[in-house]
Order: C-alpha cells, then sequence, then structure tokens
C-alpha cells in the first residue's frame, strides 16, 4: 500500500492564483468547516479561547513580502494545502500503509484507523502538508475534498474541493491536471504556472500561477495627500498664483 | 526538529543494547569458558537494553495499540524495516542465549547471524533519519554510519565493563578495542558536525514560494498569531544557541571521560567501578548526542515561516 504508483489516470489537483488571492482566509475557514465533519476524524482545536490555541487546520494561508531589484516591494498571500505529489516522500515512509496515493486519481490520502500517530510522514513533507491532530493523534492531511469531488447527493457546482467553492476572489481552481485540455492545464500553460521547491524532487500535482509584474509607470508612489489640497480657480486662483509670485 | 525523550532514549539505549548484542554473537570464538551467570548477564542485559529502547520508542506514537501494524511495510518504509529486523534479531539472539545458556551448545553460527542483524537493525534506525530529504543535515550517507559506529562503542564499552565485573580485570586487549571504537565513532561524529556545518540549504524561502524570481522573499504575516503542530515539531530553536558547548559535553562525556576512565582502570586492582563510570559517563554523553542531533536539524518546512 505504501509503494507509489507508476503513474495515475488523473492527476487531480489545485491550481492557485497568487495574482488573484486577496488573503481573506475564506478557504481556511470553509475547509476548515467541511473536514471538521467529513472525511476521518475532526480537526479539533486545543485551548482555543485560552492563551495558546493551537488547532489542526488542512490549508493555511501565508504572507510574504517581495522586494525586487528596483521598485516598491509586493505582498503576495500564499494559501497553502498538499500538493499530492507524484513522488510523495510522506507515503513512502509510512510503516503501516496507512499513507497511500490512489492510482485513479492521484490524491494522497491517509487511512486513519491505520495510522499509530508516529508522525514520520509529516517529517517526510518538505511542505508541511500534513499535521497530527491534537486529539485524535492521528495523521490529518488534504484529501481534495474526496467527499465532495465524487458526491452525488450534493449539486453539481458543489463538487469541488471547499477551497475552491468558496473564495471570493477566484483564486483557487481544481481539475485533471494531467488532461492537457483541462481549464486548469490551460491557465498553468498560459500563465507559467510553477512547482514549489522543485529540488525537493517530490513532482508537485498541485501549481501556483505567478503575481503578474506591476505597471512600470507606478514605480513613483502618488503623493495622495497633495491631491486632497483645495485647489483654487478663476479670480481667486489668479489672486493665488500673483500672491505667491509675489512672495 | 523537536527532540523527543521517547525517541532520544530509545536510539541510544537500543543502539547500545545491540552494539552488545554484535559483540556477543561473536564472543563463541573467545578461548575463556563463561559461566553461566556471565552469559545471563552478559545476554540480560543486551536484551534489557535494547527492549527498554524499543518499547520506549512506541511512547510518542499517537495510537501505540496499532504498533504491530508497523511491521507490515518493510518493502517500503525504513521504520517498518527496523520493527522487523528487531524483532528477528532479538529472537535470533534469543535462541542463540538459551542454546548457550541453558543446553550448554553455544552454535558460532547463529551468534553470527545474531550479530549481523543487529548490524543491519541499527543501520535501519540511521535510515529512518537519513531518508529525509526535507532534512539535509540529516540525509547523509554518513548518519546511519554514526549510528553504527556509536552503538559499537556503546557495545563494545559495556562487554568491558561486564567483563571486569566478572573477571576483576578488564585486560589490555578488550581495554584496547573499547578506545579504538570510542575513538573511531566520535572522530566520524565530530566530521558529520562539521561537514554538516558547512551545508547549503537546498530550499529557501524564495524557491519554497517560487516568488524568488520577483526577488528577496521573506514572511510578512503568519498564518495564524499561535502556534502549530508544524512549528512545535520542525522548528524547535532552543538548544541551537548552546550548540556549541553540548557539542563539546557530549565529546567530554561520551569519550574523553570514558578514555580517561578506561585508561584508569587498566592497572588498577578494584577496575570495575571505574569502568561502570566509564559508561554511565558515555551514555550521558551520548543522550547529548542523540538530543543536538534532532534539536539542531533544520526542516526544509520552516522556510515558509521565516
Amino acid at each position: 500500500m505504501t509503494t507509489l504508483p507508476e503513474t495515475t489516470d488523473r492527476k487531480l489537483g489545485l491550481v492557485i492564483d497568487l495574482d488573484i488571492c486577496v488573503g481573506c482566509h475564506a478557504c481556511v475557514v470553509s475547509c476548515k468547516e467541511w473536514n471538521t465533519g467529513g472525511y476521518g476524524a475532526p480537526l479539533s482545536d486545543q485551548q482555543p479561547y485560552g492563551d495558546e490555541p493551537v488547532g489542526t487546520f488542512l490549508n493555511r494561508v501565508h504572507t510574504f513580502e517581495v522586494k525586487p531589484e528596483s521598485g516598491p516591494a509586493r505582498v503576495v498571500h500564499f494559501p497553502k494545502s498538499c500538493l499530492h505529489c507524484e513522488d510523495a516522500p510522506c507515503v513512502t515512509v509510512c510503516p503501516t500503509g496507512a499513507s497511500f496515493k490512489r492510482s485513479d486519481d492521484g490524491i494522497v490520502l491517509v487511512n486513519e484507523s491505520s495510522c499509530i500517530g508516529c508522525g514520520l510522514c509529516a517529517w517526510a513533507c518538505p511542505y508541511g502538508a500534513r499535521e497530527m491532530d491534537g486529539a485524535e493523534k492521528v495523521m490529518k492531511k488534504c484529501t481534495l475534498c474526496v467527499d465532495r469531488i465524487y458526491n452525488e447527493n450534493i449539486p453539481e457546482e458543489d463538487r469541488v474541493p471547499s477551497c475552491v467553492r468558496t473564495c471570493p476572489a477566484k483564486a483557487r481552481h481544481f481539475g485533471d491536471l494531467n488532461d492537457p485540455g483541462s481549464d486548469v492545464s490551460i491557465m498553468v500553460a498560459d500563465r507559467g504556472g510553477f512547482d514549489l521547491m522543485p529540488e525537493q524532487g517530490t513532482k508537485p500535482v498541485n501549481k501556483y500561477l505567478p503575481p503578474r509584474p506591476k505597471q512600470e509607470d507606478l514605480d513613483e508612489p502618488v503623493n495622495l495627500a497633495s491631491l486632497a489640497e483645495p485647489k483654487a480657480t478663476g479670480f481667486l486662483g489668479w489672486l493665488d498664483d500673483a500672491l505667491t509670485r509675489i512672495g | 526538529m523537536h527532540p523527543a525523550a521517547s525517541v532520544i532514549f530509545f536510539t541510544v539505549f537500543s543502539g547500545a543494547g545491540f552494539g552488545l548484542l554484535i559483540l556477543m554473537g561473536f564472543a563463541t570464538g573467545s578461548n575463556a569458558t563463561p559461566s553461566t551467570a556471565f552469559l545471563v548477564v552478559h545476554f540480560g542485559l543486551a536484551f534489557a537494553m535494547a527492549v527498554a529502547g524499543l518499547v520506549s520508542s512506541t511512547f510518542h506514537l499517537g495510537h501505540p495499540e496499532r504498533a504491530w501494524r508497523a511491521l507490515t511495510q518493510w518493502r517500503s518504509s525504513w521504520l517498518s524495516r527496523e520493527g522487523v529486523l528487531a524483532i528477528l534479531t532479538l529472537a535470533v539472539a534469543g535462541l542463540y542465549a538459551l542454546l548457550w545458556v541453558f543446553f550448554d551448545k553455544p552454535i558460532g553460527l547463529l551468534g553470527w547471524i545474531s550479530a549481523v542483524l543487529a548490524l543491519v537493525t541499527v543501520y535501519a534506525t540511521g535510515m529512518i533519519y537519513a531518508q529525509i530529504k526535507a532534512v539535509q543535515l540529516w540525509n547523509r550517507t554518513l548518519t546511519p554510519i554514526c549510528y553504527l559506529l556509536f552503538s559499537l562503542a556503546g557495545g563494545g564499552l559495556l562487554f568491558l565493563m561486564l567483563h571486569a565485573l566478572f573477571f576483576g580485570s578488564a585486560g589490555s586487549f578488550l581495554s584496547s578495542v573499547a578506545m579504538v571504537l570510542l575513538v573511531i565513532a566520535w572522530a566520524v561524529k565530530i566530521f558529520w558536525w562539521i561537514s554538516g556545518d558547512r551545508i547549503v540549504p537546498l530550499s529557501t524561502t524564495e524557491s519554497a514560494t517560487g516568488l524568488g524570481k520577483i526577488g528577496k522573499t521573506r514572511l510578512f504575516e503568519q498564518p495564524h498569531t499561535g502556534s502549530n503542530y508544524l512549528m512545535n515539531e520542525m522548528g524547535h530553536q532552543i538548544a541551537r544557541k548552546h550548540a556549541t558547548k553540548l557539542r563539546w559535553i557530549s565529546v567530554g562525556l561520551g569519550a574523553v571521560l570514558p578514555i580517561i576512565l578506561i585508561l584508569i582502570a587498566l592497572p588498577a586492582p578494584a577496575d570495575a567501578l571505574w569502568l561502570v563510570l566509564a559508561v554511565i559517563s558515555h551514555m550521558a554523553g551520548m543522550l547529548t548526542e542523540r538530543w543536538l542531533f534532532f534539536a539542531e536539524a533544520k526542516h526544509a518546512v520552516m522556510t515558509f515561516y521565516t
């Protein structure tokens, strides 16, 4: 079970547009809401109202500052969840076979009833995509909402991962990255979608779309305060100019 | 990486226990005819240490009651291999000890097999860590070699101590062997430290986010105000500022002091006590070394948090 499939028929995954994400964390909340009642053990919190609240999340939004060689720095919101790697190191280290990658759609899952909670898969993942639940003591990770995407009891437009369905900015997309004609594959080709940490050799399925370049003429910050100053016109304007010239 | 006490205890004590089993595996070849008490104490200590370590390793599991499942994936997982090999080693060594102690039939071949199995078990323990590419400090050929050498050094010192307890004197040959094993193990470990300090990080915040094409990247806001599992498990930093001092302490307790005590014990009449102290000092040094092994290791995921 813990050996990886040679290939998978489909490569279901996410495409995340860093140009569009506004960092609202709605995907984080909707992910927790769906998955705490969905597949497997709930996503618990420890001391949610205490001094040091901690809890299990399958999706988190970091925010980075990028400083180019010239021009102003920019802020990039960065949602991060399991990348469902083709060469997933979390799967092969598992001693019990609880971690596995499905050969039909490529989703990486944990069979929680076989998980001994040793934590080695979380160590093996360079992305921090796996978190041990503090209450259930089993490994939790993104399931790509496997209980939504094939679920015929919910309306068809809801059969996508919860984070994708909820994103108000449409920064998250779901599809088959093995099919070159799929919307997500076209998006990746058009925008130069990239892998995170390609040097780790994990071959992630999820792709990220880079922020678009800033407009060149906006390099100098505009002094907004000067635009708000009242400017006299007509006779008063002429008087203002004349008096300024006299000094 | 978070240094879990149960895992530190496991790797140090099982390592030394298996080391003693390796030496006992070759003991049939020696000329001395050991007494039953000698064998019971030697095998007893080796089994006690190896088993105590293995039991301790289950304490850090979320579900120890399912630990047996870890024996199923030996084809792909080093952790599984380690478990299977440990049980196999204890079974073969147990049979070897049983035949020798109760039936006075020391079967050399069985001893050799148990010694080889013990070696491979310790190698597998090292590979659990060495296989993790996300932790560059560990992800080196030298890591399992360090585990093997420390196992032999610990086993050698235990063998020497027990020998002195039974025969009143350790003898210069066994003392030399123990000292050589200690020196080799710690020399390789010091090289592991020095070469580890020179590692250039494989992943950076720029490569982790892919934003390096735009410019220098740093974390602006964490995903949450508190801590999380990843930060607690992978982001342990408490030890790093004392790392150099702790390295000296571990070499001092693990190698220098035991060697001085062995040298003192050589001509002394009541030398066993010195060697007991040497073993205690060595184990304290090893616990420090193993604590640093975890505390100093940096995980690639922390590039998302800096």
